[in-house]
Order: C-alpha cells, then sequence, then structure tokens
C-alpha cells in the first residue's frame, strides 16, 4: 500500500494488487497517439483490457458560456477552435442555426451557397487526410502520414488563398459569406481535385493490401450497427457499422440536394471498413466540389442576404443610405436580435453529426447554446469498445473514432 | 414601477434595448398540420400526459411530466422509431421559475424526422437517467450535472465530466460569476502547493498585453532583446539579429538578408 505525502506522492499509474494481479495504466494526458488531451484509465489484465473510463476536460474552455455572453457575429470565430481540424464545418454549423433561427436560409444567395459548399468538402478533404496521416503514423505507417500532410498542404494553401488563415477560417458568415473567390482559386482548386484522386489511390496502394495495416485493422473495434446506434456515434463512424445516414443526403442543406453523391456504406463493422469508407468519402467529395466548380459559374455576384434588419446591408448602401448606415450601427454596437424561441441544427461535419441548439430569449446574447460535438459522444463509446481489446489496439481504436479535443472539451 | 431585473444574473447584459421594441417570436405550427409527427402524437398523448405540443422551425416539440421521461422515451425507441439521442442537456430558468428547463433531441432515422421533448424540473428535485434506454445518455447527463448541477437518479457513473471533481459551483448557471471566484482563480495554486502559497505567486496576470520592460530573463519585445542578465535598451541599434555563427557551420549555408527570395506564385 502506498503512503502518500508531499515528497512522495501516489503514482496513479502504477497499482498493483497481489489478488488478481491486475494492473491499472494511465494512457494519456499527454500521450502522442491519444489525438488531445485524453486521459484513459485502463484496467489492464494481462496486455488486455478489463475496463477502460476515459477521462476528459484537460480543453474546457467553456464555450458554451462563452456563446451566452457573445453576441451572435462575435461568437463565430470561436467556433473555429473546437474541431479546428475542419474550422469551416463549425462556423457553418453555427452560422445555419442562426440563420434557421432568424428565418433567412432562404435568402443566404446562390453563390454564397456554392463558395459554403466547395468550402465544407474541401474541409472534409483536409479533415480526412489528417485523419489518414495520423491515424496511419499510430499504427506505425509513417510514410503515409507524410504523403498526406503532403496533399493536405494544398488544401489548406486553397483555404489560404481565399480567407487568410489556415486552421481557424472563419470563412462563413451568418447571411452568406465575406468574400468572392480571388482570381485563380478556382483554376488551383480544379487542379488540386484533378490529381487528389491519383494521390488516395496511392495511399491505398501504400496501406489497402498491407500486411500489418490490414493485421493492426481488422476485426479491431468492432461495432455493430445497434451499438452504434445506442452510443450515438454519427457520421462515418455510423456508416462504418452499415448504417447508410449521412445528413446532407437524408436532410439536406445547402445546395447538396442538386449534387450527385453517393453516400458509402461499410458492412464489416471493424476499422478497415472504416478506413475504406474514409477513402470513399474523400473521392465522393472530390466529385461534389467539382459539381460547385461548374455551379459557381453561373450565379450572381451577390455573397451576404439582404435582411438589414438581422444582417449589415451592404457596404454600398450602408453609405449612402442614413437608415441602412443606423441598422449597421445597432447591429454592430448591440447585435441582432433573434426571435424567441428554439432551433436544433444538424450538420454533416467530417466527424459526424454537428448539431448547434440554440434557445433565444430576444437577447442580443443567445440565453443557453449548446454545441452537438460528434467527438464527445465518439468518446464515450471509447468505454464500451475497449474492454477486450489488447493494449496495441487502444491506439488504433482511437486514432480510427476520428476524435479531436477541441470540440469534445468544447 | 421599476422593471424587475434578476440581480443574481452575472452573464452580459445588452446596454440598450428599445422600449417599444416588440420581440418577434419563432413560427410555431399545430402538431397536425405534419402527418407523421400527428401519428408520433398520438401515440404518445394516448398513453402519458403532455403539457404542450407544436411544430417549431421543422422540429416536434412535446412538453412532458419530468416523472415520465423514461417512460415516454422508451415508448419513442420503440413505438415511434426515435432510435437516436442526438442532443440533451438543461437551460437554467431557476431565478424566473426555480425550474430547468431539460431537453432531449431524438432523431427518427427511417422517418427523417427529429424532435425535441422537453420537460421543467424543480432545482431540488432529481430526473431519472436515461442510461437504460439510450447508453448515449451516460456522458450526456454527466455533462448536465457538471455544467449545470441537474441531479440525475439512477445513473452508472455520476460523477463531474468536463470540470475537476473537486470544483466549486456549476459554469453554466446564470449566477457563476464570468471573471471566476475566489476558488477557481486559486484553484491550481491552492491544490498543488496549498494557500500559504498565494502570497508568493500572487495573482493571476490576465492582461496579454502586459510588458514588464524590466524582465530580460522572460520576454522582451521584438528588436529589443538583450542578452542574460544585461541591462534593457529602449532604442536597438540593430534591426535583426543575425542567429548564426561569423566563421559558419559547415555544410549549412549562411543565411543572409540579400540571399533571400520571395515566391512569386505557389510551386
Amino acid at each position: 500500500m502506498q503512503t502518500p505525502n508531499r515528497l512522495q506522492p501516489f503514482y496513479e499509474n502504477l497499482v498493483f494488487e497481489k489478488e488478481d494481479n491486475r494492473m491499472i495504466v494511465n494512457f494519456g494526458p499527454q500521450h502522442p497517439s491519444a489525438h488531445g488531451q485524453l486521459r484513459l484509465i485502463l484496467e489492464l489484465d494481462g496486455e488486455q483490457v478489463a475496463k477502460a473510463v476515459p477521462d476528459i476536460g484537460y480543453l474546457h474552455r467553456g464555450m458554451e458560456k462563452m456563446a451566452e455572453n457573445m453576441i451572435y457575429n462575435e461568437y463565430l470565430p470561436t467556433t473555429d477552435r473546437m474541431d479546428y481540424i475542419a474550422a469551416t464545418s463549425n462556423n457553418y454549423g453555427f452560422a445555419l442555426a442562426v440563420e434557421r433561427l432568424l428565418g433567412i436560409e432562404k435568402d443566404v444567395p446562390r453563390r454564397a451557397k456554392v463558395i459554403r459548399t466547395m468550402l465544407l468538402e474541401l474541409n472534409r478533404i483536409i479533415s480526412h487526410l489528417f485523419w489518414l496521416a495520423t491515424h496511419a503514423l499510430d499504427v506505425g505507417a509513417m510514410s503515409v502520414f507524410l504523403y498526406c500532410f503532403r496533399e493536405r498542404e494544398f488544401a489548406m494553401d486553397l483555404m489560404e488563398d481565399y480567407c487568410g488563415a489556415r486552421l481557424t477560417h472563419s470563412a462563413v458568415r451568418i447571411g452568406g459569406v465575406p468574400l468572392d473567390l480571388p482570381d485563380g482559386w478556382l483554376s488551383n482548386l480544379s487542379e488540386f481535385i484533378r490529381n487528389m484522386p491519383d494521390n488516395i489511390a496511392d495511399y491505398e496502394g501504400l496501406l489497402d493490401q498491407n500486411r500489418i495495416w490490414k493485421m493492426r485493422l481488422e476485426e479491431v473495434g468492432t461495432l455493430t450497427p445497434e451499438d452504434a446506434l445506442d452510443w450515438g456515434c454519427s457520421g462515418p463512424t455510423l456508416r462504418g457499422s452499415g448504417i447508410a445516414y449521412d445528413i446532407r443526403k437524408e436532410e439536406p442543406y445547402e445546395i447538396y440536394d442538386e449534387l450527385d453523391f453517393k453516400v458509402p456504406v461499410a458492412d464489416s463493422n471493424d476499422s478497415y471498413g472504416r478506413y475504406k469508407l474514409y477513402m470513399a468519402e474523400m473521392r465522393e467529395s472530390l466529385k461534389i466540389i467539382k459539381q460547385c466548380i461548374d455551379l459557381y459559374k453561373d450565379t450572381e455576384p451577390d455573397l451576404m442576404a439582404d435582411v438589414p434588419q438581422y444582417i449589415s446591408a451592404p457596404k454600398e448602401r450602408v453609405m449612402t443610405e442614413n437608415y441602412a448606415l443606423m441598422q449597421h450601427f445597432v447591429l454592430v454596437t448591440q447585435g441582432m436580435r433573434p426571435p424567441v424561441g428554439e432551433v436544433y441544427v444538424p450538420t454533416e461535419s467530417p466527424k459526424g453529426e454537428l448539431g448547434f441548439f440554440i434557445r433565444s430569449e430576444g437577447d442580443p446574447y443567445p440565453y443557453r447554446l449548446k454545441v452537438r460535438a460528434p467527438s464527445f459522444w465518439h468518446t464515450s463509446l471509447l468505454q464500451h469498445m475497449l474492454p477486450g481489446h489488447y493494449l496495441a489496439d487502444v491506439v488504433t481504436i482511437i486514432g480510427n473514432l476520428n476524435i479531436v479535443f477541441g470540440e469534445i472539451d468544447r | 414601477m421599476r422593471r424587475y431585473t434578476d440581480k443574481t444574473n452575472a452573464q452580459a447584459k445588452s446596454y440598450h434595448t428599445d422600449r417599444f421594441y416588440q420581440v418577434p417570436q419563432t413560427p410555431k405550427a399545430a402538431v397536425d398540420s405534419d402527418e407523421i409527427f400527428a401519428a408520433d402524437y398520438k401515440s404518445l398523448s394516448a398513453k402519458f400526459d403532455i403539457k404542450d405540443a407544436y411544430i417549431e422551425i421543422g422540429q416536434l416539440v412535446v412538453i412532458i411530466d419530468p416523472k415520465d421521461n423514461k417512460e415516454v422515451m422508451t415508448h419513442l425507441r420503440d413505438k415511434c422509431g426515435y432510435t437516436f439521442l442526438s442532443e440533451m442537456s438543461a437551460m437554467d430558468y431557476l431565478a424566473k421559475d426555480g425550474e430547468y428547463e431539460i431537453f432531449y433531441q431524438l432523431l427518427a432515422m427511417k422517418k427523417r424526422k427529429r424532435m425535441r421533448v422537453k420537460c421543467r424540473l424543480k432545482e431540488e428535485h432529481a430526473i431519472e437517467s436515461l442510461y437504460d434506454v439510450y447508453k448515449s445518455a451516460d456522458w450526456a447527463e454527466r455533462e448536465m450535472f457538471d455544467m449545470l448541477g441537474v441531479k440525475v437518479n439512477n445513473h452508472p457513473y455520476m460523477k463531474r465530466i468536463l470540470m475537476p471533481e473537486d470544483w466549486e459551483g456549476h459554469p453554466l448557471l446564470k449566477t457563476y460569476p464570468l471573471v471566476g471566484d475566489e476558488a477557481g482563480q486559486w484553484y491550481e495554486i491552492d491544490k498543488i502547493f496549498g494557500k500559504e502559497y498565494r502570497d508568493v505567486v500572487g495573482p493571476e496576470n490576465r492582461d496579454t498585453k502586459r510588458i514588464d520592460p524590466k524582465d530580460t530573463k522572460n520576454f522582451a519585445r521584438i528588436g529589443h532583446e538583450v542578452g542574460y542578465g544585461e541591462k534593457p535598451v529602449s532604442k536597438p541599434d540593430h534591426a535583426y539579429d543575425e542567429f548564426q555563427e561569423e566563421g559558419g557551420v559547415p555544410l549549412i549555408t549562411r543565411f543572409t538578408k540579400e540571399n533571400q527570395k520571395t515566391l512569386k506564385e505557389r510551386k
């Protein structure tokens, strides 16, 4: 028995009990394969996990509290910091929730919708590339990591050319997008999506038949469809268990109902099936971007919704019309006041169902804002999924679930 | 008469509201206006006491008694196909009504419909855990307790989840201070070194722009750097330091400002 004092602290990493020979191991919170600040308390029976207790909260910044004390437009850049791998999908989820609450979803101009869809899918590719890179690195495939980051760099350059930021984009505004595409951006994007299928084929060439990759992933992290539903899984984790529910397809937003794309599903329920699914999703995203490039050409140049009581009028009108200037001034200093009511808006982020619940009491500040971050629910799945697996598989499963701590702890 | 204001509310408030401002409401439709929701409502109201039901922004909202939350959810899952609990949490209406408002956000995948079940819970009462109905309620209920202090009965592992276990207060309550109370401010110092160490460490400096001009060890302004222990300079005599030895290092090309290139476009 340990007797802790200030000089001899309690060794919480190691507890030996003579009776059943089980060992408690602290996985994290500073473990490179934990994808952030995850502390996982594992009870090991030999090398097998007998019990797993995830401990989160190391990155808690009180984002929901911050939302209650910020005007709606102020909060938008904060959403970047949740899923920082694909920031635009957060911005968009929040912007769409506020637009639905205001009832101005239909007022968003067509060009803004096309640009948003393009950015969302580009972010999906960035996120999936990052997922593959880190997951492969965890499992031991270093070269895949380097190749994926090369392509991710090109995609991030595109984001940088559009909005000036590489990670925290804030490229979407409530009511539209702030900027039109810069000159030559579409040709750069076309070049990117022209090269990307070959690159994906390269990754698959490295991994698909790779004996180590298959041994580490096949039959690891098996998740039955019933469990996936029960534990609130969404996105690729849900579709990896054979349930074809993609919010883009089933409850379409933006211009997804006009686009032609498939929802890939994997029936094998294991990590390898999910890997194949991510690859297929990247190809579908490329298809969507290609269609968006064609759609962009015949759109009007408007970028922001014309609802001056909620969203500032265009600069030209603000500078020439007295009333528009007054409204703009009130919107900037006091913020918009949405109607009293509640809204829950789900969107399909790269990680899964990203939902924003907003309760408005008619004030410029939301009364309550709740973020349904997919990673939070996927992390809670760990306590169910890990027991029975070997210690080495823990890393595979954490990597495979695609969790990002910015949005788990918020 | 002076308008009633909630004195305990520590949240940011709008500094001006027009006296004649009419707050609009989100459009609410009757349940009958949607066939699928009407059927769900019918099967639900036959068994349970429903306080109110309407359709708000495309989703059915049903307000129930907090006592039957588990039965209602089991019914919705088994009979109406709402197999997915996508979100749940609570809102703080303690100052106004002495109640929490708890909401459960459900999804029926086959029908592509979403609904929200809400109930009002008295502050001192506890709600029944939904862990047996949806496993995903496990962490969501822990978060609800952690953030708002809503008590949950029969939860398998009711503990704080985001905040440390010995934290005082529940951060998402409207009464929770915005800049940190004393316990929060000294939490780490008290825990690691003990209370008597507060004087040694001193209060946390939250001004990110504050620079101590006398401090040459930790931070100095760019262009004003001096060696360790030397006196700080107010006006630098060099714009950029060259961070390489004069003699050079084998195999490494010395970087000079004249040699640098700027790319016109992406490679």
